[in-house]
């Protein structure tokens, strides 16, 4: 049994259900893996993993649990030497018939007998041993629907580990931070905020008014049913430090504009003060105080920035980074007010979680807003609460 | 016994003719994932074809309700019809018409049912199949009809990812993610299309085509069907082998958004740049 598969699956934090993993057995017993490892590597996969990004996962629990698989591959790899490759066996309707009819377990036990015995040396055709091109039941290119196929080429056990081992999926692991490549993947999660297209719907008041109105001959009046569309503001924390993350944060940015058609996006520099910045090299901005009374209060708001700053820069009076701003509120008050104005508000970090509570400006932006890594996973929980919209308690 | 091996028109990579094998047998929904161009939706024409069955398309927009699959009771014609009495309107039966899902259930032979795109949907659209692909029956109120599966159909879900598809639903699909082809497959893809395309302008082309996809800034990646459609304008066009490898003509065939054209002629190793020694990126900023 490999029963702890599906725990090693578990532990490495592939959502696998019961459900799946019944699935996965049903699967084995109509023999659908063809008893390749290979294959079996593929079909578990495709049965129980449903996400791209947990295939890197998959990946690692595969090599955990079969790495040492002792298949008879090495025992194989002797036979094979001995084995050639020979010319495909013609055989009429009727011998293929025969063969069909065994059964898997006689062939298997047949196998081992075989191998004990020493057969394998060096046979080329023949009904029973193992050999190429023949009709018995072991080795390559013959003609046995129920044969074990023994190396064509490479060895097909040895390969599904290689290709676990490989983790040509790595890259597609949502817990690493976001590169350029998982833009796409990215924004489909922004996705989820975009507008919902108008529903035809048919206007029974004005129908009824309409029919009357034309001697009781009906006249439909159908209505379009607009859902609430989302808009989303993006802030931008640049420069400084988080020059690193700036060409990540920009594309982004540039990205979601162009998917989402009721965007706004400003930028800042470490902390939000009465300014906001509407270009990247910040010369053009806009009073923050109008921004805030202009623009609705349904805008979910996405605050990008590392939070990592001098505590003055945040709670002193003109404690803006640059010497010659002068800022007569606090910029943890302006957080406030962005916070209260807009229902759902949320800020992406691209720093790691656990270094959130060793700095101590970004303990002081958690109190305001709720706090998500800028990785895969948690711009997914980011957009999860914005659409509940459970952000902010009325007061 | 339904066993895929593939058509000559689309090529497959082993895995996945497996994995669509492994979800005929099992009967469940196959769920295909990847990038844009891929063939996800050709997979399920070529699995019809190879199998000799009928298609049904499903395809899914944002205003797709789940029971539309199902069916449609036309209340509004009904309404109309009652005026003048020539029809019988309490024979409801005539204004109930089935959707793409009943109709790949009440099919006599089995079919190959298509549902395309259903990220498209709304977020609770795939719930509210999960009885459906699960018994394969649904029962309509109106009439008092259960309409059951004849044959299980054979199902392809496609997805682009633009949304989430709920974990219910998933543990019911067998799932494959087909990554993109490595210059390898490609060729063999690009030879199904142009059976004989000379050898040297198709290396060119995937040698540029691949160039141009590691872009990372790219909006939109050139996908195989934009090769396609690029070989096919370079064949129109006369286009010799060396001016391929020298420049991009008909770039436009391949991107197909200003600012990445904007990006990839003002690229420092452009293509007036390009050999395959510069490819060691020296771009250190």
């Amino acid at each position: 049994m490999f029963i702890n598969f599906f725990y090693n699956l578990k532990a490495n934090g592939v959502p696998v259900s019961l459900h799946e993993w019944l699935t996965l057995h049903q699967a084995l017993a109509l023999n659908l893996n063809d008893c390749s490892l290979t294959q079996f590597y593929y079909m578990s996969r495709a049965i129980l993993v449903k996400n791209e990004i947990h295939f890197d996962r998959f990946d690692i629990a595969f090599l955990d649990t079969f790495k040492d698989i002792e298949t008879t591959d090495e025992m194989l790899e002797k036979i094979l030497e001995g084995l050639k490759k020979v010319k495909e066996l013609k055989l009429t309707e009727e011998e293929k018939r025969q063969i069909e009819e065994l059964d898997l377990d006689q062939v298997l036990k047949n196998f081992e007998e075989q191998l004990r015995e020493g057969h394998y040396k060096n046979h080329v055709g023949g009904n029973k041993a193992i050999g190429t091109g023949g009709r018995s039941t072991q080795g390559a290119w013959g003609y046995n629907p129920a044969g074990i196929r023994i190396g064509q080429g490479e060895s097909r056990h040895r390969r599904a580990v290689q290709i676990a081992e490989k983790r040509s999926f790595r890259n597609y692991s949502n817990n690493i931070t976001l590169d350029t490549r998982q833009m796409r993947v990215a924004l489909s999660h922004l996705r989820s905020l975009l507008p919902i297209a108008p529903e035809e719907k048919l206007d029974l008041e004005n129908t009824i008014d309409a029919t009357c109105k034309n001697a009781g001959e009906l006249e439909f009046i159908w209505q379009n049913k607009e859902k609430k569309a989302s808009k989303v503001m993006l802030l931008m924390d640049v420069g400084g430090s988080m020059t690193p993350y700036s060409s990540l944060v920009e594309l982004l940015f540039s990205a979601a504009s162009s998917q989402i058609n009721r965007f706004k996006h400003y930028y800042f520099h470490n902390c939000i003060y009465q300014d906001l910045w509407t270009d990247i090299e910040r010369r053009e901005s806009i009073s923050t105080q109008e921004m805030l009374r202009n623009e609705d209060d349904d805008f979910k708001v996405i605050i990008v920035g590392d939070a990592e700053m001098a505590p003055s820069e945040l709670t002193w009076r003109n404690g803006a980074i640059d010497y010659w701003y002068h800022n007569d509120t606090p910029g943890i008050v302006w957080l406030q007010r962005i916070r209260d104005k807009f229902k759902d508000s949320v800020w992406l970090n691209p720093l790691p979680s656990r270094s959130w509570d060793f700095i101590h400006t970004a303990r002081l932006i958690r109190d305001v807003f709720p706090m998500f890594e800028l990785t895969l996973e948690g711009l997914d929980d980011a957009v999860r609460h914005l659409m509940k919209s459970a952000g902010r308690v009325y007061f | 016994m339904n066993y895929f091996k593939g058509t000559d028109e689309y090529v497959l990579s082993p895995a996945l003719r497996d994995i669509v094998n492994v979800s005929i047998a099992l009967g469940r929904p196959l769920l295909i994932k990847g990038e844009p161009g891929t063939g996800k939706t050709l997979l399920a024409h070529s699995i019809a074809k190879g199998l000799g069955k009928e298609l049904i398309i499903w395809n899914i927009k944002s205003t797709t309700k789940a029971r539309e699959g199902l069916y449609v009771y036309d209340t509004v014609q009904r309404l109309n019809d009652s005026r003048f009495g020539d029809k019988d309107v309490s024979n409801i039966k005539q204004y109930i018409q089935l959707g793409k899902l009943g109709l790949a259930f009440s099919s006599k032979e089995q079919v190959v049912l298509l549902i395309d795109e259903i990220d498209k949907a709304d977020i609770e659209f795939p719930n509210d199949l999960l009885n459906e692909l699960d018994e394969m029956s649904f029962y309509i109120p109106e009439t008092a009809e259960t309409i059951k599966a004849i044959h299980r159909p054979i199902v392809i879900i496609t997805s682009n990812s633009e949304k989430e598809l709920p974990d219910p639903f998933l543990r019911r699909c067998v799932f494959h993610y087909i990554e993109f082809p490595d210059e390898n497959l490609m060729e063999e893809i690009v030879r199904v299309h142009y059976p004989d395309l000379d050898k040297k302008l198709l290396r060119e082309c995937l040698k540029k085509f691949y160039w141009l996809r590691e872009f990372d800034q790219l909006r939109k990646k050139p996908s195989t069907s934009e090769l396609i459609d690029w070989i096919q304008a370079l064949l129109a066009g006369g286009i010799s082998p060396k001016i391929v490898e020298s420049e991009l003509p008909f770039l436009g065939a391949l991107l197909k958004k200003k600012e990445d054209m904007d990006l990839v002629t003002n690229s420092p190793k452009n293509h007036y740049g390009y050999n395959s020694s510069s490819r060691t990126s020296r771009n250190v900023y």
